[in-house]
C-alpha cells in the first residue's frame, strides 16, 4: 500500500495540522511515513505545501515523485491548482472552494474553479461554510480533509481518533467542533461520490 | 525499544540530549532554528540544567562551544549553511586547536534557496577545515550520527561536522531511539595547557598535527557503516550516492532489479579506496549529491581522465539546486512521471508581511519621506523586513547578509551618496550591525539607520532578540549622539509624525539612528494565546491581536 499526498495552501492556514492528523492516524495504523513541510520564509503569507508520503514499507524519498501523488488536499482553490505536476492520473484533487486573497492579481475565482473541474477526480468543497456551520471559521482545514478521507487508505475512525488527539489538548469543545467539522466534509464528499 | 515521530532537525538535538550534551549554542537560521527550539523545550533538557540559550550570532555561539568543549563537556553548534560564513574563523581554528570535550558542528544547507541567499556546500568547509563531516540520508541516520560524532570528535580531539539540507531538517519520520543516555562528561580542563593557544610557533605544530589527525580520520570513514559499497552485476555504470540523493536513488530502484554497483558516501572525507574499488569495476560513474558537486569535482581532478564521469557537471542532472525522485529518475533513464501542467491561470504568491505589521508601517513612511530625493538610498539585509523589496513597496536596494544594511550605507556615503540609508532589523542589529554603527559613529558618517525593532527573530518563527529592551542603550554606548537618537512608532495613527521624523534625520549631515519600535503581530498574538497554555506554530490566530492594532 503506497498513499503519496500533497497538502496545499497559503502560510497559516493549518496545512501542518493537517499533516499532524493524518500523521497521528498513521501511527495508530502502525504505518511508515515521511513528511515534508515547510518552514521559513514562506509561512509568511506565501504558498506552502507538504508531501505526506503514507506507506506500509519503509518510505526513501522525503519527496513524491512526479506524477505519483494519489491525492492533493488544499486548503485554498489555487494552490490547488499549483500541485497539478505531481498528481497521478487516477489521483483526486480535494480544495476548499474559498480564495485567499492576498496577492494584486488573483484571478477571478471562477476561472479556478473551472481549472479545478477539469481534473477528472476533483471535489470542491465550501469549507468554510461547513466550518463555521459546525462551530468554528478555523476549522476548514478539517473539512477538507475531512472531504478527503474517502482517498486516504486508512479508517475513518483512525482521523477521528488522530483529531481527538491533536486537539485534547485544548478542550472538549474544541474536540467536538473539528469532529463535526471532519465528518462534514466526509458527507459531503459521499453525496457527491455515491450521487 | 522508543520509537518518535521527529523532524531531523529533532532528531538531531534528542540525539544530542542522549548523547550527553552539556551546552547547546546556536543563532536561529532557516533550515536549523528547530534544533536549539526542540532541546529548549525538553523537559529532560531543563532537568539536567543542560544550557539552551540563544547567542548573538554564529560566530559567538561557535567560541562558546569551543569554550565548553575547553571545559571538557559535549558542546553542539547548530547555524544555516551562510551562518557558517560567520562563524568560519573559528571553525577553521578549533580545528588546529583541536578540542577537549566532544564538540559537533551542524550546518544546514539550503539548496535551491528556499529561505536564503545562496546554496553553499557545507562540505567545502569540512573540506578545507579538515575537519570530518557527517552527512546523513535520513532523519534515522542523522540520529545515530550524532553518537558518532561525539565519540569520533574525542577520539581525535577535533571538531566534527554534521551537514544537512532543508528537506532533511524539516522532513518528520519514526525514529529508533537509543535505549540509553550518554552521561555528560565532568569539568576537565585540558591536560596541555596551551593547547588552544594559536601563536604561530604553536600552530606551526598544531596544524602538522591536524594533516596527521585528518590521514587517521581517513582510515575511520573508509570504514565507516555510513559509507556502503554493494556490489551489482552491471558493469556499464556504478553509482555513488551522498546523504539524501541515496533516497532519491533508491526510491528509483528498490524492489527492481537494477544490478548498479552502488557506493553510498554519508562520511568525509570520502573513501578513496571504495571510490577506486568501484571506478575499476564499472566503465561510468554517475555521481548523485545534494549541493554541490563535491565528490564530482574530487573525481574528475583537472585532467579528467579514466572513467566517463555523469553528474550536476555534464548535465546528466541540474547544475544547480535541490535534487528530486524525478531528476534522478531521469539520470537513470528510467520513466520520468509528469501530471498535468500548472495552469497560466496560476499566479505566483510570494511571502508578504502579515496583516498589521509594523515593518510595513516603518517602510509606508519611510518611501514618503525618502520620495523627493529618488530611488536607490536604502541598504537592508536579512530579515522579514527584507520584503520591503517586494511589490507594492520596492522600497530598499540591497540584501547581501546579516548586517550589510549599516556598513554598504557607510561605503556609499564614503562615496558621496546623500542620503544614506540602512534598515536593519532588531536581531540583525545584534547580530552584526553593532560594530558597523561604531564605525559610523567614529568617522561621523552621514548615515540615517532605521531599526526596525519588532522585539524578536522573526523570519525564523519569533526567538528571543538579544536587542530587546537594549537598542537604546546600545546606540548611546556606542556613541550615538542623543539628539539625533530618535524614537518612533509604526502605526498608522502616527503616519505624518513619523515621515517628519525620518526627513529631519535624512537631511541631518552624521550619524543618526530612528528605531521604529512595535512588537511582531505574530510574537504578540503568541503571547495572548500562551495565557491559554496553546501554542501551535503553524497557525497564527491573529485576529485579536490585529484589532488591537488597527485604529
Amino acid at each position: 500500500m503506497k498513499n503519496d499526498i500533497i497538502l496545499s495552501g497559503v502560510g497559516g492556514q493549518g496545512i501542518l495540522s493537517i499533516a499532524a492528523v493524518i500523521g497521528l492516524a498513521a501511527v495508530e495504523n502502525n504505518l511508515c511515513f515521511k513528511q515534508s513541510e515547510v518552514h521559513g520564509m514562506s509561512q509568511r503569507g506565501g504558498d506552502v505545501q507538504s508531501h505526506f508520503r503514507l506507506s506500509d514499507k519503509p518510505v526513501w524519498s522525503d519527496l513524491i515523485p512526479l506524477g505519483e501523488a494519489d491525492l492533493i488536499i488544499s486548503a485554498e482553490p489555487m494552490e490547488s491548482l499549483r500541485y497539478l505536476p505531481w498528481l497521478s492520473k487516477k489521483g483526486w484533487l480535494v480544495t476548499n472552494s474559498n480564495p485567499f486573497v492576498n496577492i494584486p492579481d488573483y484571478p477571478p475565482v471562477e476561472g479556478i474553479l473551472d481549472g479545478i473541474r477539469k481534473i477528472k477526480n476533483n471535489i470542491i468543497v465550501d469549507a468554510d461554510k461547513m466550518a463555521k456551520e459546525s462551530g468554528s471559521a478555523r476549522s476548514g482545514n478539517i473539512v477538507v480533509l475531512g472531504a478527503a478521507s474517502h482517498f486516504i487508505n486508512m479508517p475513518f475512525i483512525s482521523l477521528e481518533n488522530a483529531v481527538r488527539k491533536l486537539f485534547g489538548k485544548k478542550g472538549d469543545e474544541v474536540v467536538n467542533v473539528n469532529l463535526k467539522a471532519l465528518n462534514a466534509g466526509r458527507d459531503y464528499t459521499n453525496t457527491i461520490i455515491r450521487g | 525499544m522508543t520509537r518518535q515521530l521527529l523532524l531531523g532537525d529533532e532528531a538531531i538535538a534528542q540525539a544530542a540530549i542522549d548523547a550527553g550534551l552539556s551546552g547547546m549554542y546556536a543563532y536561529p537560521g532557516t533550515p536549523s532554528t528547530e534544533i536549539m527550539e526542540y532541546i529548549q523545550s525538553s523537559g529532560i533538557a531543563s532537568e539536567r540544567k543542560i544550557h539552551r540559550e540563544w547567542s548573538s550570532n554564529e560566530k559567538t555561539a561557535m567560541e562558546a562551544a569551543l569554550g565548553m568543549s575547553y571545559a571538557g563537556k559535549r558542546s553542539m553548534v547548530a547555524m544555516k549553511h551562510v551562518g557558517l560564513n560567520v562563524a568560519a574563523d573559528p571553525f577553521i581554528n578549533a580545528a588546529i586547536t583541536g578540542v577537549n570535550g566532544g564538540m559537533v558542528v551542524v550546518s544546514a544547507d539550503d539548496p535551491s534557496m528556499h529561505s536564503s541567499q545562496n546554496e553553499q556546500d557545507s562540505r567545502f568547509y569540512a573540506g578545507f577545515a579538515f575537519i570530518p563531516c557527517f552527512e546523513p540520508s535520513n532523519q534515522q541516520e542523522a540520529y545515530d550520527m550524532v553518537f558518532d560524532a561525539f565519540e569520533l570528535s574525542e577520539k581525535y580531539n577535533i571538531p566534527v561536522m554534521i551537514r544537512i539540507t532543508t528537506r532533511l531538517a524539516h522532513s518528520r519520520s519514526g525514529i529508533i531511539l537509543a535505549d540509553y543516555q550518554v552521561p555528560e562528561k565532568k569539568l576537565k580542563l585540558p591536560g596541555d595547557p596551551v593547547q588552544f593557544v594559536l601563536l604561530p610557533a604553536l600552530a606551526r605544530k598544531k596544524y602538522r598535527k591536524l594533516l596527521k589527525i585528518y590521514e587517521s580520520v581517513k582510515y575511520d570513514t573508509r570504514i565507516s557503516r555510513y559509507n556502503l559499497f554493494r556490489d551489482g552485476r552491471k558493469r556499464e555504470m556504478g553509482i555513488i550516492a551522498s546523504g539524501l540523493a541515496y533516497n532519491y536513488l533508491m526510491e528509483n530502484l528498490d524492489g527492481k532489479d537494477y544490478n548498479y554497483p552502488v557506493l553510498k558516501i554519508s562520511a568525509y572525507p570520502y573513501p578513496v579506496d571504495l571510490i577506486k574499488e568501484i571506478s575499476s569495476r564499472c566503465r561510468e560513474i554517475l555521481v548523485i549529491e545534494e549541493g554541490y558537486p563535491f565528490i564530482e569535482e574530487g573525481l574528475r581532478g583537472i585532467l579528467d581522465e579514466g572513467n566517463k564521469i555523469l553528474g550536476r557537471l555534464d548535465g546528466t542532472l541540474p547544475r544547480d539546486g535541490e535534487l528530486n525522485p524525478s531528476h534522478v529518475a531521469k539520470a537513470l533513464g528510467l520513466h520520468v512521471g509528469h501530471g498535468q501542467k500548472v495552469p497560466d491561470i496560476v499566479k505566483q504568491r510570494p511571502p508578504s508581511f502579515c496583516k498589521g505589521c509594523g515593518h510595513a508601517d516603518m517602510f509606508n513612511a519611510l518611501i514618503e519621506a525618502i520620495a523627493p530625493y529618488g530611488p536607490g538610498h536604502v541598504f537592508s539585509d536579512i530579515g522579514c523586513y527584507t520584503l520591503g523589496a517586494l511589490p507594492p513597496y520596492n522600497a530598499i536596494n540591497s540584501c547581501v547578509d546579516m548586517g550589510a544594511s549599516v556598513t554598504m550605507a557607510i561605503g556609499a556615503a564614503d562615496a558621496g551618496l546623500f542620503p544614506s540609508v540602512a534598515v536593519v532589523g532588531d536581531s540583525t542589529f545584534t547580530h552584526s550591525g553593532m560594530t558597523g554603527l561604531l564605525d559610523a559613529v567614529i568617522k561621523d558618517s552621514r548615515v540615517t539607520i532605521i531599526i526596525s525593532d519588532n522585539s524578536t527573530t522573526g523570519m525564523t518563527g519569533g526567538q528571543r532578540s538579544q536587542a530587546t529592551g537594549r537598542l537604546e542603550q546600545i546606540c548611546l554606548g556606542i556613541g550615538v549622539d542623543p539628539v539625533h537618537l530618535r524614537i518612533i512608532i509604526p502605526l498608522r495613527k502616527n503616519h505624518e509624525e513619523n515621515i517628519h521624523i525620518i526627513k529631519e534625520e535624512l537631511e541631518y549631515k552624521g550619524v543618526s539612528v530612528i528605531i521604529s519600535a512595535r512588537e511582531c503581530i505574530q510574537t504578540a498574538s503568541r503571547k495572548k494565546k500562551a495565557k491559554s497554555k496553546i501554542r501551535n506554530r503553524a497557525e497564527g490566530e491573529l485576529g485579536e491581536a490585529i484589532r488591537n492594532y488597527e485604529e
